[in-house]
């Protein structure tokens, strides 16, 4: 199991958690498996095709796994993965 | 005979000894000596005091008075120079410090910009990252606020106190009295003023040496670039999407850096956009989410601290950009979650295929009407 980050825009999807654990050898594994156990997060962070939102970024141990290997990026139960969506609010 | 030949004395007898010919000597950094100095004085650093007594007293039987901020440094190189065999060597007790507020005379050298001498500024020309010359390129400095709601109401205050000569406002809105709840730079009885005029009065109040621009419009495509023109950096505290891909956009065109953040209950996002040099906006976030999965602060609420926290921190990262100082956030966000009161830090790259500063970029102001 791989602990998940989520953010605040999305933890009433995940019973209002900060971090929720999934399973998968990959980072896409590990998002459909999110998705799979959340699926109130689905639309949130997939488009209808199965790819991650371009609004939403997903990092592994602190780096953007676009500029790793996507969806293919390899993750442990060690790695520390965060889900960081587009915010807006500065009022 | 004395039993020392180094003694601690009051302004009043260095100011004697100094009459009857004793060799004076200033043991502080330069940035300080730029701050101000005694008549007659030789800047002598501390780790140079071992290495040019010979030079700036030849004679180690005449008298020599030290002195520097406080009164420490100096007995120190008194010490110095007495194991040099010096036999007349004193420290003024108090330094520079006691000696102005005695309200002895100092001279100020004459390329020394004028806020040098401001005694607001005091903590600040001290510090050798801003000094006499950070403090000038603080006055001399134009910073864009785009809004003045939660983020840069803490922002404007503290730049304004810092002496940042110029801070331009763009803000279309009134002072509601639900903005109160965070927005400190507004006060109760301004309710119903336009918030461009209600900062400035407050700035007016706190420091009256910073010139205040008031742009009273909603920043759009049509009228982005015109107002952020002129300005060194922009801090960016606006609450919607479109208004942040506009000034990214503009901001990339204009070369100008952007110290971003953003807010949603109890967390923030901060990071700085320099154009070229960083990724951009829109290198982190190529487009925005539909408005349906992204609530904003007045959907979703947020803690009053979090954005005067973010705020201040948009106002450290301005300051640091001004000045050339530390490491900028530039490449990086940092996240702080007020709840667990933990701040982190995700790596940002440059998008080589960014539509605002990619390679292929095409630098029209249409963009931003794609975001």
């Amino acid at each position: 199991m791989t602990s998940v980050r989520i953010p605040p825009v999305l933890r009433e999807h995940v019973d209002g958690q900060k971090e929720v654990g999934a399973m998968g050898e990959t980072v896409g594994e590990l998002i459909r498996d999110l998705v799979a156990r959340h699926p109130g997060l689905g639309e949130q962070l997939l488009t209808p095709d199965g790819g991650l939102h371009r609004f939403v970024n997903v990092y592994v141990n602190g780096q953007d796994v676009r500029y790793l290997q996507e969806f293919e990026t390899p993750v442990t139960e060690r790695d520390a993965v965060i889900i960081l969506p587009a915010m807006a609010g500065g009022a | 005979m004395r039993s020392s030949p180094v003694r601690e004395v009051t302004p009043a007898q260095a100011t004697e000894m100094i009459a009857q010919g004793a060799t004076l000597l200033d043991t502080r950094e330069q940035h300080e000596w730029r701050a101000g100095h005694l008549e007659g004085a030789t800047l002598v650093p501390p780790v140079e005091v071992l290495n040019r007594a010979a030079d700036v007293a030849p004679d180690p039987s005449q008298p020599v008075v030290i002195y520097c901020a406080g009164g420490t440094r100096s007995l120190r190189a008194a010490f110095q120079m007495a194991s040099l065999g010096y036999r007349d060597v004193v420290s003024v007790a108090g330094g520079i410090v006691r000696w102005k507020a005695e309200g002895r005379p100092v001279e100020i050298p004459s390329d020394t910009p004028a806020v040098a001498t401001n005694p607001r500024y005091a903590r600040h020309l001290v510090m050798p990252e801003v000094g006499p010359d950070g403090q000038a390129r603080l006055q001399q400095a134009k910073v864009l606020f785009i809004g003045a709601g939660g983020l840069g109401s803490p922002a404007l205050l503290y730049l304004a106190a810092a002496g940042v000569g110029t801070l331009g406002i763009v803000d279309f809105d009134v002072v509601d009295l639900s903005n109160l709840q965070r927005q400190v730079v507004h006060a109760d009885d301004r309710v119903g003023m336009k918030k461009t005029e209600s900062a400035a009065r407050t700035i007016k109040a706190l420091n009256p040496e910073v010139k205040v621009i008031q742009h009273e419009e909603m920043l759009t495509d049509e009228n982005v670039d015109r107002l952020i023109a002129g300005y060194d950096v922009v801090i960016d505290g606006t609450d919607t999407f479109e208004t942040r891909y506009t000034l990214n956009d503009a901001a990339v065109r204009a070369a100008i850096p952007v110290v971003h953040a953003s807010v949603f209950r109890f967390e923030g996002q901060l990071s700085v956009f320099v154009p070229f040099e960083g990724p951009c906006y829109r290198c982190l976030y190529p487009t925005s989410p539909p408005p349906e999965l992204a609530p904003g602060c007045s959907v979703a609420g947020v803690l009053g601290v979090v954005p005067g926290v973010m705020g201040l921190l948009q106002a450290t990262e301005a300051i640091k950009v001004i000045l050339r100082i530390g490491d900028p956030l530039i490449g990086r966000l940092l996240i702080w979650d007020a709840l667990d009161g933990n701040f982190s830090e995700v790596k940002l790259r440059r998008d080589p295929n960014c539509p605002a500063c990619g390679q292929t970029a095409v630098l029209e102001p249409t963009l931003a009407a794609a975001g």
